[in-house]
């Protein structure tokens, strides 16, 4: 192979700024992402586990439509189809009026499509706490909201704080995604250095570094964190 | 206190009550035995309503359980309940688990829900066990306390259901000790459990169930002395061998 490593064109400008702008965009795609995520993933996932069959069906419904269409489309939805469902005037705000459309749409879809996944690790979290505790709460007399804000939520988030590291990672790695629609993030702008200076491999091993960086700072925090929530006495809770 | 008219219910096609009937007076201990699978857990969680049934009534303290428009929460409140599996809240400590419910429920003041929980803690010989987590005690503690969170919300009975089921033996003693004196002080019990001992020592009646009827409901006396129906006397030579 006749290639010349430069590793010097990282450094040199513009391209370093681009690769600075596409790590702040990458994070910050990702962190609005993943606060959605989080929020609406706990309602859904507590609707699937209510002893309403109304609120179930709202759950299932959401979750089986986000999860069940690939990202990738639904990032396509989302930016092309969407707006053209909306009244003309609407959908021109949706397009070009409201701020920054690309990365608006871009953090919204994958907001939305990580919450169905998120949801279903609290549905499985509340399930593991058990039926024994909810029925504890009630015979005590708190409502079943009080049994949800007191026993189940705060017990079954511990029981899920793993697989919900994994989905806390993997929004960072979905968020590449957001370049499909014009997203100028992490991945898109390393393949713009390679297009620029055909230093590909240079860019994108700064790119996997800087994934590879985020991610293990994530895990540490989820790990801390893990070890502050952990319940003295339960081993199999606990950050062992 | 606790009137159960002709309850019947249903697990899809399968009935696990059947046309139940029977009565706890005030201050009365009953016992309820029977092989497993009987319903006589499904029967003894029908009375706080935390399992539906199908037909019949249940009334606590002259409230229908089954009613559309009871506060099952606000009468949950006064009738303690005591699981199997102890059931105390892994997350929050031993003192915290006897005053969520003071204070969410009953509305007290920390400092009320607090001295609540420490005179019940003693009652139960766990005072000094207030600051740890269910995970850091014996089977046996976690029961205990159990019995002292159902108590402190000042229930008018308490239901247990096997309370020493999940227990190593040598910590059984220690859970019927308090229930024993629970029941000498008066306190209106509904208990399923497998202890006979505990039964001719404390209860007024003895309920025995068979595949969801209630088919014994009898003194203590009549239940241990003159001879009962076929499935009972099975159940009893069966359980009072050893």
């Amino acid at each position: 192979m006749n290639y010349n490593w430069d590793w010097g064109v990282l450094l040199q400008e513009p391209y370093f700024d681009w690769l600075v702008s596409g790590f702040s965009w990458t994070i910050t795609v990702s962190l609005v992402a993943w606060v959605l995520a989080f929020s609406l993933g706990s309602i859904v996932g507590i609707l699937r586990t209510t002893d309403s069959k109304f609120l179930r069906a709202i759950g299932t419904g959401y979750v089986e439509f986000f999860r069940n269409i690939p990202l990738l489309v639904q990032m396509f939805l989302w930016y092309f189809v969407f707006p053209e469902l909306l009244p003309e005037s609407a959908g021109m705000w949706v397009k070009r009026g409201m701020p920054m459309p690309e990365f608006t749409t871009a953090a919204i879809c994958l907001g939305l499509y990580t919450a169905s996944r998120v949801g279903e690790q609290v549905r499985a979290g509340i399930l593991a706490v058990g039926i024994g505790q909810r029925n504890a709460g009630l015979a005590m007399g708190l409502t079943p909201a009080q049994v949800y804000r007191f026993v189940l939520v705060p017990v079954s988030y511990r029981i899920i704080i793993p697989p919900l590291t994994s989905e806390f990672l993997t929004i960072f790695k979905n968020s590449s995604l957001a370049l499909t629609i014009g997203v100028l993030e992490l991945t898109a702008q390393a393949r713009q250095i390679e297009e620029y200076t055909f230093q590909g491999f240079e860019a994108f091993t700064a790119a996997t570094l800087l994934y590879i960086c985020v991610t293990s700072i994530v895990m540490l925090i989820m790990r801390v964190v893990e070890g502050k929530a952990a319940i003295p006495g339960m081993i199999s809770l606990g950050a062992k | 206190m606790i009137e159960l008219r002709n309850v019947s219910k249903w697990f899809g096609d399968f009935q696990v009550l059947n046309d139940c009937s029977t009565k706890v007076a005030k201050g009365e201990v009953v016992v309820v035995c029977g092989p497993s699978g009987s319903g006589k857990s499904t029967l003894i969680k029908c009375v706080n309503g935390l399992e539906p049934f199908q037909k019949g009534s249940i009334e606590v303290d002259g409230t229908s359980v089954g009613a559309k428009d009871t506060n099952l929460p606000e009468l949950r409140s006064h009738i303690g309940m005591v699981f199997q599996n102890f059931e105390l809240f892994p997350h929050i400590k031993v003192i915290g688990n006897i005053t969520l419910a003071q204070l969410k429920v009953l509305q007290r003041d920390e400092k009320q829900a607090g001295e609540k929980a420490h005179a019940l803690l003693e009652r139960v010989g766990l005072l000094d066990q207030a600051d740890k987590y269910p995970a850091q005690l014996s089977g046996g503690q976690q029961q205990r306390v159990a019995i002292a969170r159902a108590l402190a919300m000042d229930p008018i009975a308490m239901l247990f259901d096997e309370p020493t089921s999940a227990l190593d033996p040598e910590m059984i003693n220690e859970v019927l000790d308090v229930m024993v004196e629970l029941a000498n002080d008066g306190m209106t019990m509904m208990v399923v459990t497998h202890e006979m001992g505990f039964a001719r020592k404390v209860a007024d009646r003895v309920i025995f169930m068979d595949e969801g009827r209630i088919e014994e409901d009898c003194t203590k006396d009549d239940f241990f002395g003159t001879p009962r129906g076929a499935r009972a006397q099975v159940f009893l030579s069966k359980i009072l061998q050893h």
